[in-house]
């Protein structure tokens, strides 16, 4: 498609996230750490002030109108996010405060009643921290161990070793849909399908997966499946797990409180059928409430113009970045999505992320909650430049002319 | 005549403000990164390493005949040059003179604002630790 026609379409989008509009410095934003958070469109801005300035009932709780609205957009938002995900049910969809939240809750509940002592939990060497210490975590307590799928040297997972890796023992197979360091949609269909196989229970983060291409939990067949509202351009503090009906409810609940029980009394209480019983206390219901209008807006991402904005994106960086010299990409392959995480051999990353910043780049750099893979690299922190739909190719540009003169300052 | 504390401060702003693009500004720290006085391998230990900075920090301190000597090193070339930016204006002195000094020209530069809160919190570190050594050999 023709350059200007993309670019249109890059801009219409624009137009409809405000912060995306500001400088800093002096210098117009180029907003290249999505992977960290997304910028959120007006239309998530407005429900949010919508909610907080006429709404505001507590949800769940009260029979006036004030508390009926608040439940009925918290509600909406749960059929949005089924919609999204493909889930059976409504019930299956279970809001929490982010994708962190949502891995502990699994990591404590289903652990404690399904983890044994001598069982294993696989993870990929690729996780953020927040698929690694729960389980841990529950490994501790369950007398159980972590295992490790190692990934090759341009990221991809060494399915080659599953046949290993993947005995009986496995209970509980934790991975990335993408890491936010690698930037690679992973074979987790095949995944699931090998830990299946053995009996083995699949959790996948989303976090990055779901911001990247379709989700259809029942086609993946994944026991899990669970993502942060806040990279999604919803508001902060929301978050989702997906989980199957058939282990929601045999797994015991993570937090006590209100609005997660049936009845209670000092001997015994019964908890709330699904997804409240894994809902305890007053939730982020004006957060939730965002959660429709920012996947209406994530929808609206998905078109063809703005898949080959990107995908031009993809190309323009994997040549240019290359381009410069001691720069070396973390996580090659065609399952690329546009997430470079690099270094730049003689330039500290954060001397390289400072300087950015002042001109306006916005990147990461560090260990990107990913410690053990980025050791692995020999590393002390890498910087990454990771887009969404409305990034433009001349930010790419940007980044590009950015990072010549930075390292030239730097050496 | 010795220039105090005091004037060298002084001609670090003055330096600094040369400079009305935080670009150039970094440029220039980065160039006095480079003539930082380097620590010796053996001194870059665990108790010469600062805590709460981003990047690693070594800075190593010795009496020398009542005047205080820094040396430091960082894995980062822009906190080298803001390490030496310190220790030019506090090395070669004697401790009461270090305490005399409030740091403010640190401020009047307009680093701290500039750098993100986790170097930011560095930059206090750093100049927690020379106060640090100052005291310790008043
Ligand atoms: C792959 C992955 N997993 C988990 C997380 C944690 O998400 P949150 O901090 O929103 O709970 C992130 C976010 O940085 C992520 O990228």
């Amino acid at each position: 498609m023709n350059r200007e026609i993309l670019n249109q379409a890059v801009e219409e989008i624009r137009k409809q996230v405000p912060a995306l509009g500001r400088t800093v410095y002096g210098k117009p934003l180029v907003y290249l750490d999505n992977a960290a958070t997304a910028q959120k469109p007006q239309s998530v801005l407005d429900r949010v002030h919508q909610m907080n300035a006429g709404v505001n009932g507590n949800v769940h709780r009260a029979v006036h109108r004030l508390s009926e609205e608040t439940t009925l957009w918290y509600e909406e938002a749960r059929d949005a996010v089924k919609d999204l995900i493909g889930a059976a049910e409504r019930a299956e969809v279970i809001f929490t405060s982010g994708t962190t939240a949502a891995i502990n809750t699994v990591a404590y509940a289903w652990s404690s009643r399904f983890l044994k002592a001598g069982d294993v939990v696989l993870v990929s060497q690729a996780e953020h921290h927040s698929n690694i210490v729960p389980w841990q975590l529950a490994c501790e307590r369950a007398g159980a161990t972590l295992r490790v799928l190692p990934v090759d040297e341009s990221g991809q997972w060494r399915m080659d070793l599953l046949p290993q890796l993947l005995d009986e023992r496995v209970r509980m197979v934790a991975v990335s849909h993408i890491s936010n360091v690698l930037g690679l949609v992973n074979p987790i269909q095949e995944m699931i399908r090998q830990a299946h196989a053995v009996g083995a229970c699949v959790l996948i983060d989303g976090a990055q997966g779901i911001v990247h291409g379709q989700v259809d939990v029942q086609a993946l067949d994944c026991d899990f499946y669970v993502f942060s509202g806040h990279k999604l351009y919803a508001e902060t503090g929301t978050g989702i797990l997906y989980g199957k009906r058939r282990w929601l409810e045999a797994m015991p609940p993570f937090l006590g409180g209100g609005d997660m029980v049936d009845t209670v009394t000092f001997e015994k209480t019964t908890y709330a059928p699904l997804p409240l019983k894994f809902e305890a206390g007053t939730g982020n219901f004006i957060g939730a409430a965002s959660l429709a209008p920012a996947i209406a807006f994530a929808r609206s991402l998905t078109t063809p113009t703005l898949e080959e904005n990107q995908q031009e994106i993809i190309q323009y960086l994997n040549e240019e970045l290359r381009r410069i010299e001691g720069l070396q990409i973390y996580g090659e392959g065609p399952n690329k999505i546009p997430l470079f995480s690099f270094s730049v051999a003689g330039c500290n990353h954060g001397d390289i992320a400072t300087l950015l910043d002042k001109l306006g780049i916005a990147v990461r750099s560090g260990l990107m909650c990913c410690e053990p893979l980025i050791s692995s690299f020999g590393h002390t922190g890498l910087v990454r430049a990771s887009f969404a739909p409305y990034n433009t190719l001349a930010e790419a540009e940007a980044l590009v002319q950015g990072l010549h003169r930075v390292v030239r300052m730097l050496r | 005549m010795e220039k105090s504390i005091q004037v060298l401060e002084r001609e670090v702003v003055e330096e600094f403000a040369l400079f009305p693009e935080w670009m150039d500004k970094y440029e220039y720290l980065i160039e006095i990164g480079k003539s930082l006085p380097m620590i010796q391998e053996g001194n870059k230990t665990e108790e010469n390493l600062i805590k709460g900075c981003q990047s690693r920090v070594w800075l190593h301190c010795q009496m020398e005949d009542g005047r205080l000597q820094f040396s430091a090193d960082s894995d980062a070339i822009i906190t080298k040059g803001i390490i030496a930016l310190l220790i030019r204006v506090y090395n070669n002195r004697r401790p009461d003179e270090i305490l005399s000094s409030d740091f403010g020209f640190i401020r009047e530069i307009g680093l701290q604002e500039n750098l993100t809160p986790t170097r930011a919190n560095g930059l206090v570190s750093m100049i927690d630790r020379i106060r640090a050594y100052a005291t310790q050999n008043q």
